[in-house]
């Protein structure tokens, strides 16, 4: 009886301090979760988050933390399975659900070919050189709204798709 | 708008009341139904010619696939079987003139397709002359030309599957050439109720369709073809004997096959003809077939050997609400409601118009809509007296006994009212041919075909989602590698620009600065 009690005391002694070394010295692997997580984000990539896209904020959620329910574009549903996937409690819902699908329209007629627009678009969607009229890629583009603060001539408009 | 399937509506089509001996009994087929088939009223009459339209109005995309690129403007005349449309992409298939006239608008317009929903067309007014291209009426020589060229042909034509899938023909052709193929299947089974086109054509062109079966036996170098005939057309079966005996070609078979609904589906045809199951997820090809209706074959017959691209075709204008019921060869673009009045109008009683047959039909709001290549059947049928309110699943089981392809109909209706993707897919919703059998005898009239269909929609919705999503993660990326590559490139040329100063010594430093300060002023 007592030999079996030292011998389980020694192996959980062992374990313990294998699993502290490793906890404390090993750097901890984390581009397998990065990738999972941002396969549950939109890629709208539209920084509403306060990340410059999608991946950049999967990586702040599993890196560093970051709150799972600053996605407005993924909705209740996405902050549900973020949940899920890394084993924390439910966030606070987001104040705001996600919008209607919308693709960004350029006026061409108003367009001064400024490129600030083009230069905005986290998913190269507009097209168009200097001086001359610009134009969305509708298939391409994400809705997320990135290219209408940077136009001098307010020329751009969101279209119900 | 009525619902997509008009439960009911065909609700009261006449099943001998699904027992377990009188449906179930099926040979080969598993489920079905054995519906009252109502096809006598509009068989009385031989195929009957409209007058030509006034207006005819031809959609784009009458057929699977990418819509068809206009090449006519508008004002331009055209002549009867010229080109309008090509095709676009991979998939598709061209349109052609039904008659000559004027091209007055590209533009919108009500489709079937759509429950009556607008997709563009191109609108012809007609000159009433009927003028066709020269090269009209040249037969070709296709037993002397290799397989391809014919298979080549045979796209130029317009031609498209007309058992109501509208998949192009050329297309489903060249793809099962490459795979391992034995039979071809001619598909005069024509199982829905009200619906006898085929029957008809059976009846009245069985020398063409055998021609185009030997045609297509030719284009897909195959040696054995067999014409499958529900045993409820015995005329058909017979003109057909007689046309066989006449040609004399060894490779032609004819089958009778049981009147069981639905043994005109491609999948449940080839169980019943070679006994072999198309896996889930298959085509025919997988089990060596190729299924052709008879429509098409006597299409492809039409443009090799007559010249006339698909530019006509025979449909059902039948219902306790039409008139005088017939089978009518009409142009492609004729509006329906000429149809209707050509066939004595409407009854007073007239209350719904299903484009195609009760089971598989759709319900539309106006009877604006063309005739398109799809449209087998044009029904009018009278009110219906209320069949009730749906009630609670009571898990009878009586889906999955008549269900063709084996599904578990009402264990997809809890999935489909849960929105589980995953068990729908598992539960094999995809392979659901929507024949309207589960929801013929759901005690509790569930209208379950209407639920997949949703069901189906929304999956096909969410897949777009996600490649919608990945192609942004992707462009995101190679955006992101672009603007680092850009920034690497920008570092490197000016430490090149200050390395060639350096080189050139302070003098030269010097010089620089000055040019700099008087360009400044």
């Amino acid at each position: 009886m007592g030999i079996a009690v030292l011998t389980l005391t020694v192996i959980a002694l062992v374990a313990g301090l294998g699993l502290s070394f490793a906890a404390r010295r090993l750097p901890a692997n984390n581009s397998g979760l990065v990738e999972r997580v941002n396969e549950l984000l939109p890629q709208t990539q539209c920084a509403q988050c306060g990340y410059p896209g999608c991946r950049p904020y999967a990586a702040a959620i599993v890196e560093d933390g970051a709150a799972i329910n600053l996605c407005p574009p993924g909705g209740n549903d996405t902050v549900r399975r973020l949940a899920d996937l890394l084993g924390r409690d439910e966030a606070p819902p987001l104040a705001t659900g996600p919008a209607a699908p919308a693709v960004a329209v350029i006026d061409e007629s108003l367009c001064i070919g400024c490129t600030y627009c083009r230069a905005a678009c986290p998913v190269d969607a507009i097209v168009g050189a200097h001086q001359l009229m610009h134009t969305v890629i509708e298939q391409e583009c994400t809705g997320c709204e990135l290219c209408l603060a940077p136009c001098p001539v307010d020329c751009i408009t969101m279209r119900a798709s | 708008m009525p619902r997509a399937v008009p439960g009911g509506l065909h609700n009261d089509a006449g099943v001998i009341v699904p027992g377990p001996a009188a449906t179930y009994d099926l040979g080969k087929l598993h489920g079905g139904l054995r519906l009252t088939a109502h096809k006598s009223a509009s068989t009385g009459l031989s195929i009957q010619s409209p007058p030509l339209p006034g207006q005819l109005i031809l959609p784009i995309d009458q057929h699977v696939g990418e819509p068809a690129q206009p090449l006519v403007g508008i004002g331009e005349r055209v002549l009867k079987g010229q080109l309008l449309a090509e095709p676009a992409g991979t998939l598709g298939a061209p349109v052609h003139a039904s008659s000559s006239g004027r091209v007055v608008a590209i533009e919108p317009w009500p489709v079937a397709g759509r429950h009556g929903d607008p997709a563009p067309c191109i609108v012809i007014e007609c000159d009433g002359q009927d003028r066709a291209m020269d090269s009209w009426e040249e037969p070709i020589p296709y037993a002397e030309l290799p397989a391809e060229t014919v298979l080549q042909k045979i796209l130029q034509g317009g031609i498209v599957g007309l058992g109501g899938a509208v998949y192009p023909t050329a297309q489903k052709l060249m793809q099962a050439v490459s795979g391992n193929l034995e039979y071809l299947i001619l598909n005069g089974a024509e199982c829905e109720p009200y619906i006898s086109c085929d029957d008809m054509l059976m009846r009245e062109c069985a020398h063409d369709i055998v021609s185009g079966a030997q045609i297509l036996l030719h284009a897909l170098q195959l040696d054995a073809a067999c014409i499958v005939v529900e045993s409820d057309k015995p005329d058909a079966i017979q003109q057909l004997a007689a046309a066989m005996t006449n040609v004399g070609d060894e490779r032609l078979s004819l089958r009778q096959i049981p009147t069981i609904y639905p043994s005109g589906g491609e999948d449940q045809l080839v169980q019943l003809v070679t006994n072999r199951e198309v896996p889930s997820g298959g085509l025919p090809t997988d089990a060596g077939c190729l299924v052709q209706n008879v429509g098409t074959a006597a299409a492809i017959h039409d443009w090799l050997q007559d010249g006339e691209p698909l530019i006509s075709r025979i449909t059902t204008i039948t219902g306790d609400g039409i008139a005088r019921p017939m089978n009518v060869r009409a142009r492609i673009g004729t509006p329906v409601a000429e149809l209707v009045e050509f066939a004595g109008g409407y009854t007073e009683s007239a209350r719904h118009l299903v484009i195609g047959g009760p089971m598989t039909g759709k319900s539309v709001s106006t009877d604006r809509v063309p005739l398109v290549k799809a449209t087998n059947c044009v029904l009018v049928m009278s009110e219906r007296p209320s069949i009730g309110p749906e009630l609670p699943c009571i898990r009878c089981g009586d889906c999955a006994a008549v269900c063709p392809v084996q599904l578990l109909p009402q264990q997809l209706f809890w999935y489909a009212c849960a929105d589980n993707e995953k068990q729908l897919r598992e539960h094999g919703l995809t392979d659901c041919i929507e024949c309207g059998c589960c929801d013929l005898v759901c005690p509790s009239h569930i209208p379950l075909t209407y639920d997949f269909r949703m069901a189906k929609a929304r999956i096909r919705e969410l897949e777009d989602e996600k490649a919608r999503a990945e192609r942004a993660r992707r462009r995101f990326e190679a955006r992101g590698d672009r603007l680092q590559r850009e920034q690497r490139e920008r570092e490197a040329e000016l430490a090149r620009q200050k390395d060639r100063a350096r080189q050139a010594g302070p003098d030269a430093i010097a010089e620089i600065m000055k040019r700099k300060q008087r360009d400044g002023d």
